[in-house]
């Protein structure tokens, strides 16, 4: 993967990450609402915020003037900005400067001043500067008890982000002296907790201290301070303090919670080999989750068991070959695997492949049992535990679920096969599944199901994708055949492989190739029942037949392209709506694919394998008379012709002749010809327009003889490729005759 | 599987059954996914069980070691086959767990404040509990915590416990290689966040994977007229059923408890199959309950939840909670549990 698109795959995390903010502070309805409803979704509207927020920041600098009810608006419309900005990028530390400057100036009121230190979230640092600046405001004593414990807290809650600590240690005396105030005390312990350096350590401090405690009795963040004290110099503290460890600062009360988490996902940048899975909150993990606080697919790391405890036993093989084994932590491009391929270390948890390419090329040439279960194991409990009906609608959660669907099945595109995790975890899922939750993914899983018997998969598979087929939207049945169709399409390539791989390695398939070819045929015509009564369900519709006919182009093509013995026709609920179908497009399609039919049927005749496989498989005349059957019906239909006509009709349609021009339709013979074909008839009448602009009445019948070769000629201009091929190879005869 | 006693006796002959079972093409996978199959095309559960045997320990069992699993709540969790797990380094894992535990509990503290956290972790290994001779050997993890009494004697406090057994697991064996141990079943008593700790080391170390394992109602069932079946020489406690019955604001939850000789008693009367538990039996006992019930207050308890089932042989909690109460019934509560684990690992 470019780098390039690296850093834009971090971007989209960046986005993500965002929304589990808005996420998580649903209480405030007056961010989220903004946020989900403005968000990075507009980028245009983006970059003006960001104009704005320059704006704002102007606005509040230059401090309220006397107050109109104009003057409110606008200071809400700057305020806004400001929030929406800060929650979803965070602010710049300079845009940070400003505005602790305008919040502890006492410039404006409380209100505004708590909405101001709400929504100040460094996007990458705080600098050290702004502290020291901040702390001299609280001197001139024109900010409110308030804002100060507010200023305290949040110092508190972004102590990791401030970049020049040392800068602010030297104002230790000053927070030091806050302790005296009652309400402010609990908040300076903390913050002195964290800022304490050995050198900080005094004997007065100490004193002070301890005098607190005596007047406000035993305080759990003054005996967290102290007992830090002791820990520096234990020779200072004589008392004797509890031993056990308690929580001594409440945390619960962080009003940045959220934010800070999305701070810290932006600055820590994924490492370029292995794509993380973004990270859920703390609060929406599942047990799993909870235990594996990274991420759920683990990092690739060599086992920690071997390092420490092998060396022991080292064995006399080891000693002489002195190979030293190649952790797979050091791993990091395609030369270095080739080179260490002998002696590469497994990473501890075989889940770790998953997001690792070189990994995964690794078990792809080594095949390890004992890899591929622990792989299996890990993959498919975790499928099962992620999986998301087993929990309640969690948005998170089905973000989770989502993004876990995606990096399998990109590992198994890569790998180009299937895991056997996948196809378990389908067998129990499917019977509960919608359709609807994660479809495309699903339906990925289901193409990369391992070739396999399909009567076996049947009752497995194939009956549950059934009935869903049947009973939701077009939108799900044409998603469906796809799915199929790449399934198909999978299952083709593997057999065709294997078929040259048989003389040297026995098939773990346990199948003769006559077998495999039964169970292909047998997927086929699940599909063509599907898309039989498919489009009587939906009134032939011409969106479904494109999917259908899609799916039987690979089925008209498996003999040529694949080099296996089968042909499996076009079943005639597919052939006849398709013949006689309102678009032009869908007849062209059905005309490439009979032209596809007729090259494989004859490339078989000739071809060795058939003969080989004929006595297996059943592969008899009765096809050849079926396809010649639908050869004559089309030939019949398009190119009126009298020999082929009386057939036709008499195959399809089960109606005496003599009621038809009973009824006055006389011309019944030619009205599907390639003239008066409806999915055509457009073509004809502008043909004829084109041809002569002047003539007041358009006559179709007068497309015969030499004009009608013009208007084929016009067809094919149109680009009605399928049409052309197939009446250049089956009319060929017919045509010269004329 | 003949094949697989064969391979662990001699090395040479291990290989060449290995390679016939290549060449048959039935590698470890290939027969998981069988399995699966198997058990996703009919029924989860079978319709008829063993009824429970009285005492199937082995000889050799350590009586102190036996009570320390009973009458304790434990949590469930299924486990999939350790990988390179092997008896002879218990020490060593204990060791290398202890130190784990100890710099995880430091992780995220910036500075030591107070003394310092002593902790030790035991492996030990549970002779005798297990179903055949072919299950492993299951064994008892604890954590144990030392503080210096005044006194100056060493004190030891079991903080955490955890075991991890197999009983009767012969469908996962077959479908293993032989560098897993396969002890599926894993009960947990004590805080979770020490799991958690030990959860993921035995996963970093033995690349394995744990999941919390609940007992639903059709489970419940079973186990209770398993339980209700079994001969005892005296009843320690009531049988007691607990449904829920889920509406808002708070669900509402049925207690029904029955002298456990009437439950006994129903048992018998109910039960026709010698030797045997059967599906038709479980549900003729389950509805006798209810019908009775419904005598009495009209509620038909067949449409609520059943929530838990204790009886004195044990108690079981859908949240996948248990409570083994009679010694003798050990092994057998352990089997059934053992079937579940199994069934959500494939």
């Amino acid at each position: 993967m470019s780098t390039q698109k690296g850093v834009k795959n971090s971007r989209a995390r960046k986005r993500t990450s965002c929304g589990n903010v808005t996420y998580q502070i649903k209480e405030k309805p007056s961010y989220s609402g903004r946020i989900s409803k403005h968000g990075r979704s507009n980028p245009e509207a983006y970059e003006h915020a960001k104009d704005a927020l320059q704006e704002a920041l102007k606005f509040f600098e230059k401090g309220p003037i006397r107050t109109s009810r104009i003057k409110n608006k606008s200071m809400e419309k700057h305020l806004k900005i400001m929030e929406k900005v800060a929650w979803i990028d965070g602010l710049a530390p300079e845009e940070i400067d400003v505005l602790l400057n305008v919040a502890l100036s006492g410039k404006f009121g409380n209100a505004v001043n708590t909405r101001i230190f709400k929504c100040l979230i460094p996007a990458t640092v705080i600098s050290g500067d702004s502290v020291v600046k901040a702390v001299s405001w609280l001197c001139v004593g024109k900010c409110s008890g308030t804002i100060k414990v507010l200023f305290l807290r949040w110092l508190v809650a972004m102590f990791d982000f401030i970049n020049e600590k040392d800068q602010v240690n030297l104002l230790y005396g000053f927070f030091f002296a806050l302790l005296q105030d009652d309400a402010l005390c609990p908040y300076a312990c903390h913050l002195l907790y964290l800022l304490t350096k050995k050198e900080n350590v005094k004997p007065f401090r100490v004193r002070k201290l301890l005098d607190l405690q005596t007047k406000m009795g035993t305080q759990c963040h003054l005996q967290a301070l102290l007992s830090l004290y002791k820990f520096f110099v234990p020779t200072l503290i004589s008392v004797s303090l509890p031993i056990r460890r308690k929580i001594y600062f409440k945390n619960s009360g962080n009003l940045w919670q959220a934010a800070l988490i999305a701070v810290r996902q932006r600055n820590t940048e994924p490492s370029p080999l292995s794509l993380k899975l973004p990270l859920g909150s703390a609060k929406v993990r599942s047990l799993k989750r909870k235990w594996n606080s990274d991420s759920i697919i683990p990092m690739p790391n060599s086992s920690s068991y071997d390092k420490e405890c092998g060396k022991k036993e080292i064995s006399l093989s080891d000693l002489l070959s002195n190979s030293g084994s190649f952790p797979v932590e050091q791993l990091h491009n395609l030369p270095q695997l080739l080179e260490n391929i002998h002696c590469l270390e497994l990473p501890s948890q075989m889940g770790s492949i998953l997001n690792n390419s070189l990994l995964l090329h690794y078990i792809n040439c080594i095949r390890d049992e004992s890899v591929l279960l622990r792989f299996y194991h890990w993959l498919s409990q975790l499928l099962q535990e992620e999986c998301l009906w087993y929990k309640v609608n969690n948005y998170e959660w089905k973000k989770q679920f989502t993004s876990l669907l995606d990096s399998v099945i990109k590992a198994q595109c890569f790998l180009q096969e299937g895991f056997y995790s996948c196809e378990t975890f389908l067998y129990k899922s499917l019977p509960l599944w919608d359709g609807l939750c994660c479809r495309s993914q699903f339906l990925q899983l289901v193409s990369w199901i391992p070739f396999s018997n399909f009567s076996e998969l049947k009752p497995l598979v194939f009956d549950h994708l059934a009935s869903l087929f049947f009973t939701s939207t077009i939108y799900f049945k044409c998603s469906l055949l796809q799915c199929l169709r790449e399934l198909l399409q999978n299952w083709l390539l593997q057999l065709s492989m294997d078929i040259h791989m048989k003389p040297m390695l026995s098939s773990p398939l346990k199948t003769t190739l006559g077998e495999s070819m039964k169970s292909v045929s047998k997927l086929i015509h699940y599909v063509s029942w599907l898309s039989t009564n498919g489009l009587r369900l939906e009134n032939n519709s011409i969106f479904l037949l494109h999917f259908i006919l899609d799916f039987y182009e690979k089925v008209c093509d498996i003999c040529i392209n694949y080099n296996l013995p089968l042909v499996v026709l076009v079943s005639p609920g597919v052939f006849y709506p398709a013949l006689f179908s309102l678009d032009s497009s869908i007849l062209n399609q059905l005309c490439y694919i009979m032209h596809r039919y007729r090259k494989n049927l004859t490339a078989a005749k000739k071809n060795e394998l058939v003969k080989k496989a004929k006595s297996q498989f059943n592969f008899s005349n009765k096809i050849y008379r079926e396809f010649n059957h639908y050869l004559t019906a089309m030939i019949g239909c398009l190119w009126t012709s009298k020999s082929f006509q009386k057939c036709f009709y008499h195959d399809i349609i089960d109606l005496d002749a003599r009621l038809l021009e009973e009824a006055g339709i006389t011309e019944y013979r030619s009205s599907l010809n390639l003239v008066h074909h409806p999915a055509l008839f457009s073509y004809a009448v502008s043909f004829l327009l084109q041809e002569w602009p002047e003539a007041r009445t358009i006559k179709l019948s007068a497309i015969r003889g030499k004009k009608w070769n013009w208007y084929l000629d016009y067809l094919f201009s149109e680009g009605l490729q399928g049409l052309k091929i197939f009446l250049r190879h089956s009319i060929h005869h017919s045509a010269s005759d004329e | 599987m003949d094949t697989y006693d064969d391979s662990e006796l001699t090395p040479s002959k291990s290989a060449s059954s290995k390679l016939k079972e290549y060449s048959i093409g039935a590698t470890p996978l290939q027969k998981r996914l069988e399995s699966v199959r198997k058990q996703t095309t009919f029924v989860s559960t079978p319709h008829r069980k063993k009824i429970l045997q009285c005492s199937q320990l082995q000889e050799d069992v350590d009586p102190q070691k036996i009570a320390l699993l009973l009458h304790k709540q434990w949590t469930l969790y299924s486990l999939t086959p350790l990988y390179k797990f092997s008896y002879a380094n218990l020490k060593e894992y204990s060791r290398l767990l202890s130190a784990f535990l100890t710099a995880e509990k430091h992780k995220g503290l910036a500075v030591e404040v107070g003394e310092d956290i002593n902790v030790k972790v035991i492996f030990s290994t549970l002779l005798g509990v297990k179903g055949t001779r072919r299950d492993s050997e299951a064994f008892l993890v604890q954590i144990l915590s030392e503080s210096q009494r005044p006194a100056g004697k060493l004190e030891e406090k079991v903080l955490w416990t955890g075991w991890f057994c197999c009983v009767f697991g012969d469908s996962l064996l077959e479908t293993v290689s032989k560098d897993f141990t396969c002890l599926p079943l894993f009960l947990v008593n004590g805080a979770e966040s020490n799991t958690a700790i030990i959860g993921n080391w035995f996963q970093n170390t033995f690349d394995c994977y744990f999941r919390p394992l609940s007992i639903n109602a059709f489970n419940l069932s079973w186990m209770a007229a398993m339980w209700t079946a079994c001969k005892m020489d005296c009843y320690m406690a009531t049988t007691e059923f607990l449904w829920s019955v889920p509406c808002s604001p708070q669900s509402l939850d049925i207690s029904y408890t029955i002298h456990s000789e009437d439950a006994k008693a129903l048992w018998d009367s109910v039960h026709k199959t010698p030797g045997e538990v059967t599906q038709e039996e479980v549900d003729l006992f389950m509805d006798c309950l209810y019908s009775h019930f419904h005598r009495h207050f009209k509620i038909h308890l067949s449409a609520t939840r059943l929530v838990r089932v204790s009886t004195s042989v044990a108690s079981a909690h859908t949240d996948g909670k248990i409570k083994i109460l009679c010694h003798k019934y050990l092994i057998g509560v352990l089997a059934y549990l053992t079937e579940l684990a199994i069934f959500q690992i494939e």
